[in-house]
């Protein structure tokens, strides 16, 4: 009993880390006075450029990548690309002013489009398959901590994952860190509150919500990478992120915009997610495979009946700054 | 952007509102734009090591080379254009609902249902008639849901229906696992439906584009000239508003989400019973994402929504026109799509504003 | 040749086919007052932006103490010593005042809330203000808010404060509290404009003053030297009598009374408490008090736009010939909310004009037709009646629009109301509810508005005017009402109270049940 427990813990660790990794990129996003419904495509876009690096590298190292240098490949490439999405979407909200709802389902067309696009072309262009050498295939393997991973129980439970798991945490306790103490944060957070107000107190807007959003943009690509590296093995399959990014959107809203409440919201969402395989219940799995969802639904309308003042989402989402509007 | 240098005299550009711009102009910025994204997915293609011009031209050629690819053409921008229009009516009233793939979907199961099981001990046309009628009544119903909640409590409209969607995709999948698995069939899929519950075809194309067309001008006229339209334009505006004037602001949610999943709802009928004759998870393919930016683009204009669906549905003919002759995946639509739509989108930016230069003098655009 | 604090020169501004201001001069001498005068819509806050880097001017030049500037941004102002603070308070709810103040400033990386909280505690005391560093903005009563705006802008050195209509949301005594400051500032060498148009604050508070008119500069006087005709000569460009009609009519019958009402709000705190009170025909009922004080909740109850949680409101209706009180607001809501406000024999003309009364991006047909588009039989809109209704309404309330489908939105403020309030007045009713009917208009608007609710009055109906400045309402009011915390503190005879004794009823807490004299 204790064992499946456990194998489901984990199993919820590894699914929930994309959605962590897409919900700090939103929730990012979102205290600059953005919403990016384009969670999605930006995972997409890293997923796809993130094998893709890894790839060509392996190609360009004839067959005898290092390791390491993959890895940091994958990741910088899958950041640089999600930004490159987030960066279209900042451009048309921010400069010029487009619907933000709008303009992010779009993203979300363009990424997927992208992702599904480069990833089959560059297949085809590789004999049929796009997949990373096991060399490289191994660095997103869990890593058995020494010392620590013997510990029995929580050795399993906390020190054996892969790296990027790890990765996550540190970005959302660096995050929380950055809006609760740091005086950029508090500066962002007024922006998301209330550009005006921020404006007027000396705070550059315009730039606050690029570099919030095209980093934002960033971190969901790297949670895309994981997708496509670590969830789908080092091997591109068509369509992979599907739905993973809207949930991540969803996440944002459990989690209250807290970036320590994240983490744990997302090993909810990614126990729901591999449940199936694990609690054996008399229903069709099809109907497990909903579970994430339906359990969105409930809580979105659980939080809506009562409102906070504080955990709630900044008040200039949606709405465009513009400083001489009359 | 905010040195303290008092050589620097004014900002370089500055962007003022424009007060009225003509109606040629209007449509030059967009015709600019349009262009600067074909230049831009050409430059794309020309990238993978393929003659862009060769891949337009191919395209259409996809769209409309011959007289079976332009009904392909027309039956691709059928559900795209009413999809549109039942999200209009949700948009006009800043209803954010992105749930409509979910409607088609559930449209199609209820439609299906019909076609299923009882296409053989019904007459056709009361058959069709009970296809639609559930069709709308599934999709209205599963519009409805989200809008009682954002009446009551103010649930978010937008994650709530985007939700809807997933759960929409595992009720098909669970049917074709089980209940409405075809039988005999080794893979988890539905039957096909019976010939008799096939549409007919008028000039080549099932009946659905006229029912399209009636709909463009219904909805003209249920936006401009009813009660109802204009309740819908006042709570489109503000609820305070609304509320000012004596409207149930709920009512109009409710009603109008009925509408606007009721219309997706048809457009997932026409889909099972004049296109593909079963239904699979890909019945709704993005359409239901594809005609947000649609309306949006119209400016939930049903005559533009109509010029807009016809231009996505060329572009979608096109891109699987180029996959087989030029070995592009097809996907390539979606990468095309977004990119007109981003220049689309920013284009509209140059129609309400204006830009000033550091000499005073106005840029003119396009 | 004197150095000025602030000298602008030629300044041009305009948004679209607006002017807002043309070719303007000014000057602000070292450690002056300098009240900035014009009425509604002459530019000044405009004029004032560009100091405080909001807006940046099509033409002219700005010095700084000597040296000219470009300033581009806020951050520019502050850097030249210059801080606003805006009529419209500039503060983020959710932080606290601390962290409004220090918000955007350069520093370590982290903030030490506690060391930061001491010193704008410091800094109010040096001054003499009242202030909790670490309250919540959203937990604070108007005038608290602008003090931690002064504050924020003297915590970053300000050397220069520009106040925009600070004395708007103040009561009398607040008001006294405020320019005490003020000279203390000037004493610690501070230059001051402050944005106003009433005289009487000008007269008592400033140095010199200078006149806009429509955009145009007039000219800068030495207080000493203006008295009231002079400045109103100056700014309104002809000499006017500032008088505000007051016709003597006959009490009528009691039209409305509202008994006991109470409202909770969304976090579930009475917004209104056990309020009482009557209107009768032929008069006008002024409503005062501090900003939040309730009226909004009381005029949206009274109209069947605010759920009543208890109490009644009366409405005269005749029944079979007899004329009985009905009770149609009530504890039922839900029921008026179905009625809608066009089946009461009443009209209101919200403060949200834009955002409440009328629909900003449509025409003038659509809105006039707002409360009435369901008055035809069938399916579809007539839209013939809202037309013709339209279009007599330009010409009785001289309403200077391109026509009857021009987005009213394209209107100015002054034909805006006179849509919302000729729509209103239109319907015939017994009751009409007014609020804050005159802010932002020009004079000559405000002055028509006045008319307008005069021959209401004058035809019986009972006028109900909440409004904020004291001196309109005493000269248009015949009883006035105040209210404060959401109770009604005072209800007294316009002719025999003063601003001060209104003032203090403003303010006074567990007012109650005064009998209406």
């Amino acid at each position: 009993m204790l064992s499946i427990i456990l194998k489901l813990i984990v199993a919820a660790v590894l699914a929930g880390t994309p959605l962590l990794f897409g919900a700090l990129g939103e929730i990012l996003t979102e205290k600059s006075g953005n919403t990016n419904l384009g969670v999605e495509g930006m995972m997409y876009m890293g997923a796809v450029s993130g094998i893709a690096g890894a790839f060509f590298y392996g190609k360009a190292a004839g067959g005898a990548p290092v390791g390491v240098v993959a890895v940091l490949i994958a990741l910088v490439v899958s950041f640089l690309i999600g930004a490159l999405g987030a960066l279209i979407y900042a451009f048309l909200t921010i400069t010029l002013r487009a619907n933000q709802n709008v303009t992010g389902l779009t993203l979300t067309i363009f990424g997927t489009g992208f992702g599904n696009f480069f990833g089959d072309f560059i297949a085809k262009n590789a004999g049929g398959s796009l997949v990373v050498t096991d060399g490289v295939k191994a660095m997103f393997k869990g890593i058995a901590i020494p010392g620590l991973s013997k510990i029995p129980v929580l050795g399993t439970l906390l020190f054996n994952y892969n790296w990027m798991v790890y990765f996550a945490v540190i970005v959302a306790v660096v995050m929380a860190w950055f809006f609760k103490r740091s005086r950029v944060g508090l500066n962002l957070r007024a922006v998301g509150e209330d550009p005006a107000t921020a404006d007027a107190a000396g705070i550059n807007v315009t730039r606050y919500k690029y570099v919030a959003t095209v980093v934002g943009g960033g971190i969901c690509g790297i949670g895309g990478m994981y997708i496509s590296m670590v969830s789908q093995n080092g091997v591109w399959v068509f369509d992979c992120v599907s739905g993973y990014g809207w949930l991540a959107v969803a996440l944002v809203i459990f989690a209250t915009w807290d970036c320590n409440r994240a983490i744990l919201v997302a090993l909810v969402f990614g126990a729901l997610k591999i449940m199936r395989l694990y609690v054996a219940l008399p229903i069709p799995s099809q109907f497990y495979d909903m579970a994430p969802y339906i359990v969105t639904i409930i809580v979105l309308v659980i939080t809506s009946m009562r409102e906070s003042r504080e955990h709630a989402q900044p008040k200039s989402c949606g709405t465009n700054y513009f400083r001489e509007e009359r | 952007m905010s040195s303290v240098k008092t050589e620097k005299k004014t900002p370089l550009i500055r962007m003022i509102k424009r007060d009225e711009i003509t109606q040629k102009k209007t449509w030059m910025i967009r015709a600019v734009a349009i262009l600067g994204a074909l230049i831009t997915g050409g430059i794309l293609i020309l990238c993978l090591g393929k003659n862009p011009l060769q891949a337009y031209s191919d395209m259409l050629r996809g769209a409309f080379g011959s007289k079976v690819l332009i009904q392909e053409t027309v039956k691709q921008a059928i559900p795209l254009l009413i999809t549109a229009i039942g999200i209009s009516f949700a948009f006009k009233m800043k209803f954010w609902n992105i749930g409509a793939e979910g409607q088609v979907l559930v449209g199609a199961i209820g439609a299906g249902y019909w076609a299923f099981f009882y296409a053989a001990t019904l007459p056709k046309i009361p058959l069709i008639i009970l296809m639609i009628v559930t069709a709308m009544l599934f999709g209205g119903l599963y519009g409805l849901l989200p809008a009682l909640c954002k009446a009551k409590w103010g649930t978010n409209e937008t994650l709530f229906t985007l939700m809807l969607n997933y759960i929409a995709l595992y009720i098909i999948k669970y049917l074709a696992n089980g209940p409405w698995k075809a039988a005999g069939s080794s893979f988890p899929k539905m039957p096909m439906i019976h010939k008799g519950v096939r549409l007919s075809k008028v000039f080549g194309v099932h009946w659905g584009w006229i029912i399209a067309l009636v709909l463009v001008v219904f909805a003209s006229i249920y936006f401009n000239r009813t009660k109802q339209g204009y309740e819908i334009a006042v709570v489109g505006e503000s609820n305070n508003t609304a509320r000012y004037a004596g409207i149930n602001v709920g009512k109009v949610f409710r009603r109008t989400m009925f509408l606007s999943g009721a219309l997706a709802g048809i457009a997932g009928m026409l889909q099972v019973a004049g296109c593909d004759y079963t239904i699979t998870e890909r019945t709704a393919g993005g359409v239901g994402f594809t005609a947000i930016t649609v309306a949006w683009l119209a400016h939930m204009n049903p005559y533009g929504m109509l010029g807009v669906a016809a231009f996505i549905a060329v572009l979608e003919r096109g891109c699987n026109q180029i996959e087989t002759t030029m070995a592009i995946p097809a996907s390539v639509s979606d990468l095309l799509i977004g990119i007109i739509l981003f220049f689309m989108l920013g284009c509209e930016f140059f129609i309400n504003y204006r830009l000033v230069t550091r000499g005073g003098k106005e840029e003119q655009n396009a | 040749m004197e150095q000025y604090a602030i000298e602008m020169k030629g300044i041009t501004k305009t948004f679209g086919k607006v002017i807002a201001n043309h070719d303007v001069n000014l000057q602000l001498r070292k450690g002056e007052i300098l009240a900035l005068l014009g009425e509604n819509g002459s530019g000044k806050t405009t004029l004032m932006n560009m100091l405080s880097g909001i807006y940046f001017p099509d033409h002219g030049s700005i010095k700084v103490n000597g040296t000219e500037v470009s300033i581009q941004s806020p951050k520019d102002a502050f850097d030249h010593g210059i801080g606003m603070i805006h009529q419209h308070f500039k503060l983020v709810d959710v932080l606290t005042a601390a962290e409004n103040i220090v918000l955007g400033l350069k520093g370590g990386i982290t903030i030490d809330r506690k060391s930061t909280n001491k010193k704008v505690k410091e800094l109010g005391d040096k001054y003499g203000f009242d202030v909790d560093p670490a309250k919540k903005i959203y937990n604070m009563a108007v005038s608290e808010k602008q003090t931690v705006e002064i504050l924020k802008v003297l915590y970053r050195g300000a050397e220069i404060l520009i106040l925009d209509e600070p004395t708007a949301v103040l009561t009398p005594q607040e008001v006294d509290k405020l320019f005490a400051v003020l000279r203390n500032m000037k004493e610690d060498g501070k230059s001051i404009i402050i944005i106003t148009h009433k005289l009487h604050e000008v007269l008592s508070i400033s140095d010199r003053v200078a006149i806009l008119r429509k955009g145009e500069y007039i000219g800068t006087i030495e207080t000493a030297t203006a008295n009231q005709s002079t400045l109103t000569e100056m700014m309104v460009g002809h000499a006017i009598s500032l008088e505000i009609k007051h016709p003597e009519v006959e009490q009528g019958p009691e039209m409305l009374r509202v008994h006991d009402l109470t409202c909770l709000n969304s976090e579930k705190v009475k917004a209104l408490d056990g309020v009482n009170f009557s209107a009768f025909g032929g008069e006008v009922l002024g409503i005062a008090g501090i900003a939040g004080s309730g009226q909004k909740e009381l005029c949206e109850a009274i109209a069947g736009l605010y759920p009543i949680t208890g109490g009644t409101v009366l409405f005269r209706q005749k029944k079979d010939g007899v004329e009985v009180m009905e009770n149609i607001g009530g504890q039922d809501a839900q029921n008026i909310h179905k009625k809608g406000v066009s089946y009461v024999p009443m009209a209101f003309v919200p403060e949200d004009r834009l955002g409440m009364g009328l629909v900003a991006s449509m025409d003038m047909v659509d809105n006039v037709m707002l409360r009435s588009y369901k008055d035809n039989k069938g399916f579809f809109v007539d839209r013939k009646p809202p037309k013709e209704l339209s279009e007599k309404l330009i010409k009785d309330l001289e309403i200077v629009t391109p026509g009857v489908s021009t987005p009213v939105r394209r209107l100015s403020g002054g034909n805006v109301q006179k849509v919302l309030l000729g729509r209103e007045i239109s319907f015939g009713p017994d009751v009409l509810v007014v609020s804050y009917p005159v802010r932002g208009l020009d004079i000559n608007s405000s002055y028509k508005i006045y008319d307008l609710l005069n021959e209401q009055k004058k035809k019986g109906v009972a006028v109900i005017f909440v409004g904020e400045d004291l001196d309109v309402l005493l000269e248009i009011s015949d009883r006035i009402l105040v209210m404060c915390g959401g109770k009604v503190s005072g209800i007294v005879n316009a002719k025999e109270t003063t601003k001060e004794e209104l003032g203090l009823y403003m303010i006074k807490v567990g007012g109650g049940k005064e009998e209406i004299a």
